[in-house]
């Protein structure tokens, strides 16, 4: 099983884990000004990179807090984790 | 002196196709030599009379999905638009060995979907009916009708997920999936489709809007049209002309068990618990389970979503608690919003896209090869596939089959 650093409570079983997709991606500040395009790429288009990839942890059988990530979708390692309102480490090249 | 084990096997037979090296243009060329890909070539030429094809493999012939699925076939879902597309590959199945004059294995030993709340129920019931209307087969059957189809079935009320009844389809099955892989590459190779293996695609060269050629790991072939069918790496070949895809590359993990006596005379699949059995040919116990949540590429999970599968396979067959398990593995599903796939056109002239399938492409093999080999070849979608468009998540047409595509999405 595989250990995340939750960055309040420090590495965890997955198993304490709950998966909440991409990262940074933002409510439409005008929702009502979208085209149907623009709100279908916000509601059902994500990024689905082979590589590092920005994502959302909850420690949701822990301390309950949402948390980001960087992992590597390719090998499953964790290249940083830092807390909700952080900006993105610049470990993606 | 005994001979060594091994010692009376018989020869290495012939290979059914052979290893050409790439030419350096095709009318089409298919990216990705799984099922799909081998199906969409085999119909094009058979169908369509476009023979100077190309399948380009990365690695070996149907060695992604192809060689990591749990080879459920059936066709019981909810929507007319699916119901179109499931069944026209299902009735393709069941003509199949013939077509292909290879065995595949095919075995209509029934399929149970189980139901263990009341809301599954009401969907079961529901989904039944809709199967009736659509002309394919489907009955609801009582615990009681569960145990005498499949008698290794726990159906005691007194568990955390009881059995209260369960959909049935008869013509459902299992097929050998090696076998139906080869089966495809034989016939297609027999028509001069080439399949090329150890290529992959790194590029996509487009020219005013239109597709022209790929760069591969051997080199750029010029293309007339090109046909995506690479399963949990759609995202990727689609990124190289800049198209989004609403899809998330996910682990699905499998397993068998040792080889065991036939104690498993169907399918038995378990939306609620997470686990889908059958017993293979050859004896192991084949289990599937959910996605694993989070994006992979991998082509390995977590454990204790095999944990997770196994104490809902053993409420389900106490018989099993002494069974050993072999291995398991993990395959890479494109999941997509509403649990449909994504088959036709893309933006880019000459460019089409076959994706989506999410945790249940395998039934869809000889369907949607068929229907994509129209696709391509007419440059307009097949009647059976004009529903599943990439446009639908901005038109809002969605065909939501998280019921009846009975793994967590």
């Amino acid at each position: 099983m595989q250990l995340i650093p939750c960055p309040w409570c420090g590495p965890r079983e997955e198993a304490e884990f709950h998966y909440g997709g991409q990262a940074h991606v933002a409510y439409p500040e005008d929702p009502s000004a979208l085209s149907d395009e623009e709100w279908a790429q916000y509601v059902f288009f994500r990024e689905n990179p082979s590589g590092p990839f920005a994502e959302r942890w909850s420690h949701s059988a822990g301390c309950r807090r949402w948390f980001n990530a960087v992992r590597d979708t390719r090998t499953h390692d964790l290249i940083a984790v830092y807390r909700a309102g952080e900006p993105m480490p610049e470990v993606i090249s | 002196m005994s001979s060594p084990p091994g010692a009376h096997l018989p020869e290495h037979p012939d290979f059914l196709w052979e290893n050409p090296e790439p030419k350096a243009s095709y009318d089409v060329v298919v990216v990705g030599g799984g099922g799909h890909g081998l199906a969409t070539a085999y119909y094009l030429a058979k169908v369509h009379g476009i023979t100077n094809v190309a399948v380009l493999e990365k690695g070996w012939l149907a060695g992604g999905n192809m060689a990591r699925n749990t080879t459920i076939i059936r066709s019981n879902y909810l929507w007319d638009e699916s119901s179109g597309i499931y069944e026209h590959s299902l009735k393709l199945w069941e003509g199949l060995e013939e077509d292909l004059g290879y065995p595949i294995l095919f075995d209509q030993r029934g399929v149970l979907n189980l139901a263990h709340s009341l809301q599954d129920v009401r969907d079961s019931v529901r989904r039944v009916n809709a199967n009736r209307l659509n002309g394919i087969d489907a009955e609801w059957v009582d615990p009681a009708g569960v145990k005498e189809i499949c008698p290794i079935v726990n159906i005691s009320q007194d568990v955390r997920y009881p059995v209260l009844g369960a959909t049935y389809q008869p013509r459902a099955g299992i097929a050998k999936h090696d076998y139906v892989a080869w089966g495809y590459a034989r016939a297609a190779h027999a028509m001069g489709v080439d399949l090329i293996q150890n290529c992959e695609v790194t590029g996509l060269e487009t020219s005013g809007g239109r597709i022209t050629a790929v760069e591969t790991s051997r080199g750029r072939i010029a293309a007339g049209k090109v046909a995506l069918c690479a399963a949990g790496h759609s995202s990727v070949l689609a990124k190289m002309v800049g198209l989004r895809l609403p899809l998330a590359s996910h682990p699905l993990q499998a397993l068998v068990s040792e080889l065991l006596e036939p104690v498993h005379p169907t399918v038995v699949m378990s939306n609620a618990v997470h686990v889908y059995v059958s017993q293979a040919h050859k004896g192991e116990l084949v289990m599937g389970a959910g996605i694993d949540s989070y994006n992979g590429y991998g082509q390995r999970g977590s454990f204790h979503i095999i944990e997770q599968q196994m104490s809902a396979a053993l409420e389900l067959f106490p018989i099993f608690a002494r069974a050993h398990l072999l291995r398991t593995w993990a395959g890479i599903v494109d999941v997509s919003p509403d649990a449909s796939p994504i088959v036709g056109l893309t933006p880019v002239g000459g460019l089409y896209l076959n994706c989506g399938w999410g945790t249940g492409g395998f039934k869809a093999t000889p369907g949607v090869g068929h229907c994509f080999a129209h696709t391509i070849a007419n440059d307009k979608p097949h009647p059976f596939n004009e529903p599943f468009t990439l446009e639908r998540f901005t038109t809002g047409a969605l065909v939501d089959e998280h019921g009846a595509a009975a793994v967590a999405h």
